[in-house]
This record gives C-alpha cells, structure tokens and sequence, in this order.
C-alpha cells in the first residue's frame, strides 16, 4: 500500500477532533464535567457519581455515535467508489430505508418486548439487515445490475424509499399506539437513549468487516477505474463489487438498527474526507474518523443549540447535508449539461 | 532487439487465439459468430472493419473482458478461464476504448494501478513496482507529467498516460481498442510510434483495432479484416487493403496504390459502392 502523507494527517487529525468532540460530549448534560473530570473519569479516577454518570451513561452513547459514524461513512465511501458516482450514497439508493422498515417491523410486531432483552440487541439489527438486504437487491434489479452511474440510481432510490416509507407507514398504523410511538421516535434518528445493546451488533459488525475490508480494499483502486480497467488489471470485479456492496448494505443496515436512520452521513463524510485529502476518491479509514466526527458533533449542536430542548441529531446533519447534496447535483449537472 | 535487462518481457511461444467465439448480447443476432482467429506472437497486428463489425466485441472477448456464450480463448494454448485472473493480467494487457478516468486522478496514480497484477493484498509497495512505474513514464514521455491529474492534459497525453498504465503490467501482448481515435494526426503518430518502440524493444505481441487505413498500413505487420462478426481477410497490408477487399468489407470503390516513399499500400476512396439493388 502507497501511504499519502495527506491521507494520514486528515485521519489523524479527524479522528483527533473525533475524540475531543467526544470528550466534550461526555461532559455535557444534566450532570456537567469538565474536560479534565471526563478524562480521569474515563480512567476510573475521580467520585462514584463522575464515574456513573461518564462510564455507564453517557459512554455506550457517544461510542455509538462514533461507530455509527464510522460505519455509515465507510460504507457511503465503498458504494461513491464503486458506482463512480458521487450522488450513489446508501441512503440516497433507499437501503437505510430498507434498513428503517426492518427495524420498525420488529418494534411495532415485537412489542414492548423489543424494547429491551434479546430483541432489542439482536432482533431489531437483524431485521434492519433483511431489510436492507431487500433494499438492496431491488436496487440492484432496478439499476440492471448495478449500473450506478448518472441521476438514474437516484430515481431508483427514491422509488425504493418510497415503497419502505409505505410499509413504515402501515406498521405504524397497524401497531398499539405505544409501539408505534416507539417506532416513530426511533425512526428520528438520534442517540438519545442509545447504549450498550445498540453498541454491541455494531461494534461486532465493524470488528467482522474490518478484516474483510484490509484484505480486498486495495481492489477498490481499480475498481474505481472502471469494471473493464479493474477485468485488465486481474481483479474479479464482479465478485469483488457484490462483496463491497454486501458490506455497504451490512454496516448501513446496523447503524441504521443502532440510532435509527441517519441520513446524509454516507454523503457528507467521503466527499468531505475526499476534498481534505485532495484524492481521486473518499479514503476508507479517512471518511471513518470524518464520519465519527460528523455525527459526533451534530449530537453535541443538537443537545446543546435549544438547550434545554435536545434535538435529534439527524436534524442537524440534515441541515448540513440538504445542501450538499444540492451542491453536487448542481455541479454534476453542470458538469454533463 | 531484446535488452538483456531482467525486466524486459518475454515473448510467448504461442500467442493469443480464439475458437468458434459466438458473442451475442441482448439482440438475437450475434455480434461474433464461430469466429476462428490466430494471432501471431510478437507481431503487431491491426484489426480493420467497417462499425457494427464486431471489432470492438472481438477485442474485449480476448482481452477478458467479454464472456463469450460458447468459444474459447486461448494464450499460450491454454484455455484463458482456467488461467488466474492476475497471472492473466501479467500476461495480457488490455486497453479498453475510451477508458474514463476519475477526476484528480494523477497519471502516476494511475499507472500504478498497472501494477496490481503483481502484487497482493498484503505486499507493501516495493522498489520493483517503483522501478517499473518509472521506466513506464519514462518510455512514454510522461515523467514530467507524473503528478499531473489526467483531465488537465491533452488527449495525446491521456492515451500515452493509459498506455504507460499497460506497459507497467509488464505484459507480452497488448489489446488497444481504437487507441487514436479522437487524436489529432501528430497525437496519432506519437501514439502508434510508441507501441512501434515497444513492440521493437520487447517484442511484445501489439494488436490493434484502428479505424485509420493509412496507420494501419504503415505500422501494422498483419491486417486482420472484419465484417459482420467473420473474419473476411487476414494477411499482410499488401495483401489485405486492396480494392476487392475494400469493396467487400467497406463497401467502397477505392483505388491503392504503393507509397511512393515507403512502399506499403495506400488508399484513395473514390465513392461508396453502389449496391446491385440501389
């Protein structure tokens, strides 16, 4: 592998920031720390009451967000890179509401029982991954096997969003109003309320998809060339795009199960770590810490903006991410027009 | 003729080949049908015919690049399936017609990337790929350029750039698609010289889709002409681009007559041939 010293600096200094951000989020709330008090709490210094609040509450939260992050950053950058298309984010093809409408099954038809035990850590995740799965093979039929180039896949997301959104819908409808009240808070998309069951199945799918990304990553430099310049070069593009794509869809599903889904996460972040490291496209590790970083500090604004009233923080990054994605359909357009 | 450098490549001992390749997409009517064609090692060979031939289609399908429904491809006299993709792509370098680049791709990024056949995931960049991303840049004019990203140079600059990215592969045959397409003439000498010098240098196998005649007579040692998916001609400039040839596979009335200065065949079209039921 060919290091560019930029390409380490931005993830060292995202990650970095990630990392402060997340010190300072762990301070803030009902039961302010300092900074200093955060760092020896997280050491195991300091009183009962400091060691409660930073380890056993707000931790699993801000861990969350960053995996989260993370996750929903990389597999943004893996699909931008493959479809060498900079719209084809997971969400804007409809997987996170693939995802969404699983997770919302197993709320609404599982009950109050979903809301804490077994179906909380494995049910709901596994039920955003059939459903993102589902998502994504209709994707899939629906851009004639994988084309995802120019508007078209866009289209094809918001036809497959659509049709998710329905059957939210009539989940919602059909549930016990505290159910679906459940659901309808979930479906916000933030991470208030999130901890060590949300952590878990992302933290275990990160630690199975890093192992599998070390090794096949380095296709991803040819694959960016095209499938008939990645065929020349002796990758298996195909096989090599499936894979990538499963991972994609996998880790959008689970972080979409963990903080509900967050949207404009798997744009902002690739594009953004791709501008920082002035590369032909987003670096993985790269657009992770930036993905942390992002949803780390859209949590922080939106507890802290309207204080005491905490914000989702999806609203936030929507905020940001609305006219990004503007910004790149009009440059796009430009650009072909 | 042949450097006795360690990193010079080898010619093959049998050469590319196809058998009974049918290539059929969507449409009922293949493009290729039963096609049979031999290419001769360490030759450069052009493919000519007129568009909607197949030539493209040919040259994918023995490039890898195509799966054929039935046929196969051969290299070496070794079905190309059951030879790994990597140590095909050592082998067998391919450049596909108009390849897009993403922007602020750099032209050394990209050659790089001719690279990959010869590593694996877990092998760090060594002073071998280093040494072989040079000396392509630098047999294709393009060092100076080496941090240049490819949309801010000329068209000539691109299509060497793409080609350096095949040289690094290191590889005894070379497939261009249309490689001086969309060039301007001294672009399009510059192009074809420069596979001339490798082919001369290494000995490495060229062949050629070229739509230009006159190139096609000057620089190519075989002439393989297509039309509508069959090979109709297959010989030397002399032999193929003559006017029965032309009037078969083009259909035009020309006249050739041999250049006074170097001798191979050149071309003066006269009219499209009018058809018995026109």
């Amino acid at each position: 592998m060919r290091w560019r010293p930029r390409t380490v600096l931005v993830t060292a200094a995202a990650a970095l920031a990630a990392a402060v951000v997340g010190v300072v989020a762990l301070g803030v709330g009902d039961f302010p720390l300092s900074p200093a008090e955060v760092v020896s709490a997280l050491q195991g210094r300091g009183t009962r009451q400091q060691l409660l609040v930073v380890q056993v509450v707000r931790l699993p939260r801000v861990l969350t967000g960053a995996a989260a992050g993370a996750a929903l950053a990389l597999a943004g950058a893996l699909v931008i890179t493959m479809a060498r298309n900079a719209l084809a984010s997971p969400d804007l093809l409809g997987i996170t509401a693939g995802g969404s409408a699983g997770a919302v099954a197993v709320i609404t038809l599982g009950g109050t029982a979903s809301a804490a035990g077994w179906l909380r850590q494995v049910g709901v995740p596994t039920g955003a991954l059939l459903g993102a799965a589902l998502a994504g093979m209709l994707v899939w039929v629906l851009t004639r096997r994988g084309h995802l180039s120019g508007v078209r896949p866009l289209l094809v997301g918001v036809g497959v969003s659509s049709f998710f959104a329905g059957v939210v819908a009539l989940l919602l409808v059909a549930a016990p109003i505290r159910d679906a009240a459940r659901a309808n808070v979930w479906l916000t998309g933030s991470l208030n309320q999130r901890s060590w069951p949300e952590l878990a199945p992302l933290a275990l799918t990160l630690a199975l998809v890093a192992p599998v990304l070390l090794v096949v990553a380095h296709r991803l430099h040819g694959l960016h060339l095209g499938t008939d310049v990645a065929r020349a070069t002796g990758t298996d593009a195909g096989a090599t795009a499936r894979l990538l794509g499963a991972v994609a869809v996998a880790l959008t599903a689970v972080a979409a199960a963990a903080c509900g889904p967050l949207g404009f996460v798997a744009l902002v972040a690739p594009h953004a770590a791709r501008l920082a490291t002035g590369a032909s496209r987003p670096p993985l590790v790269a657009s992770a810490a930036v993905g942390a970083l992002v949803v780390l500090s859209s949590d922080l604004l939106a507890r802290q903006l309207f204080a005491p009233v905490q914000l989702p923080a999806g609203a936030v990054i929507a905020v940001v991410g609305g006219p990004v994605l503007v910004a790149l359909l009009v440059s796009q357009a430009r650009r072909t027009g | 003729m042949d450097n006795t450098s360690s990193t010079t490549a080898t010619t093959t001992a049998g050469g590319l080949a196809g058998r009974a390749l049918t290539v059929a997409f969507d449409r009922a009517e293949p493009v290729l049908a039963d096609l049979d064609i031999t290419l001769a090692p360490a030759t450069t060979t052009a493919i000519i015919g007129p568009n909607g031939s197949g030539k493209s289609t040919l040259l994918r399908t023995l490039g890898r690049l195509q799966r054929p429904q039935r046929g196969t491809v051969l290299l070496d006299g070794a079905d190309v399936s059951s030879i790994g993709k990597r140590d095909l792509a050592r082998r067998l370098g391919v450049l596909p017609q108009a390849p897009q680049a993403p922007e602020a791709l750099t032209v050394v990024d990209l050659v790089a990337r001719g690279r990959d056949p010869h590593r694996r995931w877990y092998d760090q960049w060594a002073a071998r790929d280093e040494h072989e991303v040079h000396r392509a840049l630098e047999r294709t004019g393009m060092l100076a350029h080496a941090a240049t990203p490819l949309a801010h140079l000329s068209g000539g600059q691109r299509q060497r750039a793409w080609i350096a990215m095949a040289l690094a592969q290191q590889p005894s045959t070379l497939l261009l698609d249309e490689p001086t397409t969309h060039l301007d003439v001294a672009h399009q000498l510059d192009v074809l010289d420069l596979l001339a010098q490798v082919h001369a240098e290494d000995g490495t196998t060229v062949v050629m889709v070229l739509h230009d005649l006159g190139c096609v007579a000057r620089y190519a040692e075989r002439v393989i002409a297509l039309a509508e998916g069959a090979v109709v001609a297959d010989g030397t400039p002399g032999q193929v681009i003559t006017p029965e040839v032309l009037r078969r596979v083009f259909d035009v009335e020309a006249d050739v007559i041999p250049d006074p200065v170097e001798g191979h065949p050149v071309v003066l079209p006269r009219r499209r041939r009018r058809r018995p039921d026109e």
